[in-house]
């Protein structure tokens, strides 16, 4: 009887210090569990292990694009994990990961020197449309008006041709990507935070919110657009597909995945099918962003936009 | 068996031996853990004042909060208010329903109470916060945001949210404190011609108040801490609200808020650690009151 407390004490212990071991290792040198990437197997078989982290918005289209590509290549294992796209930078730049998830260009997270190696594949894009409570009764924002009302100096939707009911500014915080997106290209300033707006993390806590508060003004991504909230011209231009890819509706961002110099095989393999008509045609879509390949202009770091 | 028999001493001794050695690795196993985490914290947290060169006074009570900002700004004075004044207030809230749950559950009906009502007061410890969160997203905000002038969001939304949340912390320790009272002090009470009214209010309660406090400092702790559900129904403005109905932020809704998109050694998430750092050291205290009020009591 004895004898079996003990055993069952040690059994106890030896898994909590193993679960221990296993959670530190998974935390600081993730890099480790994924060396079977390097060992890439035959000429026709893939085999290997792809670690990917970052931005929350991108990673359920990754989840899915990865779930195919394991599917037909039975050989790799393909793990994809959130945390932000501050996380996802941090973590391949310390080459903790295979490819980082971002929002946002890595060289505006990251200095100039720690964003030297890391090499850029923009897979989709993502736009972004003002959204209002369907109460509000105004259809369209010109650049200016977003500007006076997300800084504060349009108070009442009545000032700008609504009718008599107050503001309330639903917004990021100030470290996220789908906000830096939004002044970016919609206001073309850096906005602060005002005294009683309310800031909110997720897509679908912005629509609730801007959906059920009277006055209410937020952002949301194409995809997480509904019923409950009304979307709003920007400058007389509806955020569409076809406005987006050629140009004339300028809130969108690319949605990066970033590798540490140039990938390796498997890693390449499952870069290439991110690209290719199979995911791009399907699961993007599905998922609501813009293929890549379908943009006819082009941006920058700096915003610059080409034909 | 039969040789165990034998050999009767040994068997013992490596008992005693295996047990100590048991015991002596869980608690080193936890003092490891404990001070790692302090010392993983503290490091973090105190790289913004020394590297970053954010003066800590600065932090501390500056009341603008703009890391975007140039030149960037940290002032986490409106995260302390904030997390303070929900808990502080859900402890308002919860704490004399948890002393009269209490109340009854000991002195007026001891057997209906401690069989059904406990469990199910402790069952509110069981449900995940994200659930409060969503209820109180839900239900509570919408309904502030009819009766009273602002969004619903805020300060109150926070605290009724929290105060459900602490409510089994209270109460059980509310509970375990009455039903630990010598019943020699009752019964003389109840000798001397008390009613039972009289015995409660003169002597259970005021005999127990340092452990009741004890729960409510417990409580105030959870609260503190507590970071999904407050941050879903707080609104996270980082400022000092006019009002309880307007949107303002909690030391830990500012941290997950930001963490996941700050790069790691970035002096944006190098203050969220001070926040960190803020938020462990206030838990400290937290416990110190606790042990002290534990050495007050009268029992």
């Amino acid at each position: 009887m004895k004898k079996a407390v003990l055993l069952v004490m040690a059994l106890v212990l030896t898994f909590t210090l193993a679960a221990c071991g296993q959670s530190n290792n998974g935390g600081t040198n993730g890099a480790a569990a994924n060396n079977g990437g390097q060992a890439a197997g035959g000429a026709s078989e893939l085999t290997g292990s792809i670690l990917a982290s970052g931005s929350s918005a991108l990673q359920p289209l990754v989840d899915q694009a990865s779930k195919k590509f394991m599917d037909q290549n039975p050989g790799v294992t393909i793990q994809v994990q959130g945390g932000g796209s501050g996380t996802g930078l941090a973590q391949i730049t310390a080459g903790q990961v295979d490819i980082g998830n971002s929002d946002v260009f890595a060289e505006e997270k990251l200095d100039a020197a720690q964003a030297e190696g890391l090499v850029d594949h923009q897979v989709a894009v993502v736009a972004m449309s003002t959204v209002v409570n369907p109460d509000v009764a105004v259809d369209s924002l010109t650049k200016q008006q977003l500007v006076d009302i997300f800084s504060g100096k349009v108070k009442n939707w009545s000032e700008i041709g609504g009718n008599d009911q107050a503001i309330q500014i639903i917004n990021r915080p100030a470290s996220s990507g789908t906000r830096a997106t939004f002044e970016k290209y919609a206001l073309g300033m850096k906005a602060e935070d005002l005294q009683g707006s309310i800031q909110e993390d997720s897509s679908g806590t912005v629509r609730k919110l801007v959906g059920e508060t009277p006055g209410a003004i937020g952002y949301l991504a194409l995809s997480y657009l509904n019923d409950s909230v009304k979307a709003v011209q920007y400058e007389g231009v509806a955020a569409t597909e076809e406005n987006v890819a050629n140009g004339t509706y300028p809130v969108w961002a690319y949605e990066h995945m970033y590798t540490k110099g140039e990938p390796n095989e498997v890693t390449k393999a499952f870069l290439d099918f991110m690209m290719s008509p199979e995911v791009q045609d399907s699961v993007v879509v599905e998922m609501g962003y813009i293929p890549a390949g379908k943009m006819q202009v082009k941006r920058d770091v700096e915003g610059n936009i080409t034909k | 068996m039969a040789q165990s028999k034998q050999h009767e001493s040994k068997p013992h001794l490596v008992e005693e031996w295996v047990g100590k050695v048991y015991t002596a690795l869980c608690i080193l196993f936890l003092v490891v853990t404990i001070f790692s985490m302090v010392y993983f914290v503290a490091s973090k947290g105190l790289t913004t004042f020394f590297k970053d060169k954010v003066n800590v006074i600065d932090l501390l009570t500056g009341i603008k909060w703009n890391p975007g900002g140039d030149p960037p700004l940290f002032g986490a004075l409106p995260f302390i208010f904030g997390s303070f004044s929900t808990s502080i207030l859900a402890a308002v809230i919860a704490a004399p329903l948890a002393f009269c749950a209490a109340v009854f559950m000991i002195e007026i009906a001891p057997k209906f109470g401690r069989k059904y009502l406990q469990p199910v007061i402790e069952l509110l410890a069981g449900i995940p916060s994200v659930v409060y969160g969503f209820v109180g997203l839900s239900v509570i905000v919408p309904l502030f945001r009819d009766i009273f002038p602002g969004q619903g969001i805020g300060i109150a939304a926070g605290a009724l949210v929290l105060s459900v949340m602490i409510l089994p912390t209270i109460t059980t320790i509310a509970t375990d404190a009455l039903a630990s009272l010598p019943s020699g002090l009752k019964e003389g009470s109840y000798a001397l011609g008390s009613t039972r009214w009289q015995t409660i209010y003169r002597i259970v309660l005021p005999t127990m108040l340092p452990a009741l406090m004890t729960g409510v400092v417990l409580g105030i702790a959870r609260a503190f801490g507590e970071a999904l559900a407050v941050q879903m129904v707080i609104g996270n403005a980082p400022h000092i609200p006019g009002s309880l109905f307007e949107s303002t932020s909690t030391l830990t809704s500012a941290i997950t808020l930001s963490m996941g998109n700050t790069v790691m050694g970035s002096t944006h998430n190098n203050a969220l650690w001070s926040l960190a750092l803020i938020l462990m050291t206030m838990t400290f205290v937290f416990v110190f009151i606790v042990r002290w009020l534990e050495r007050r009591s009268k029992i």
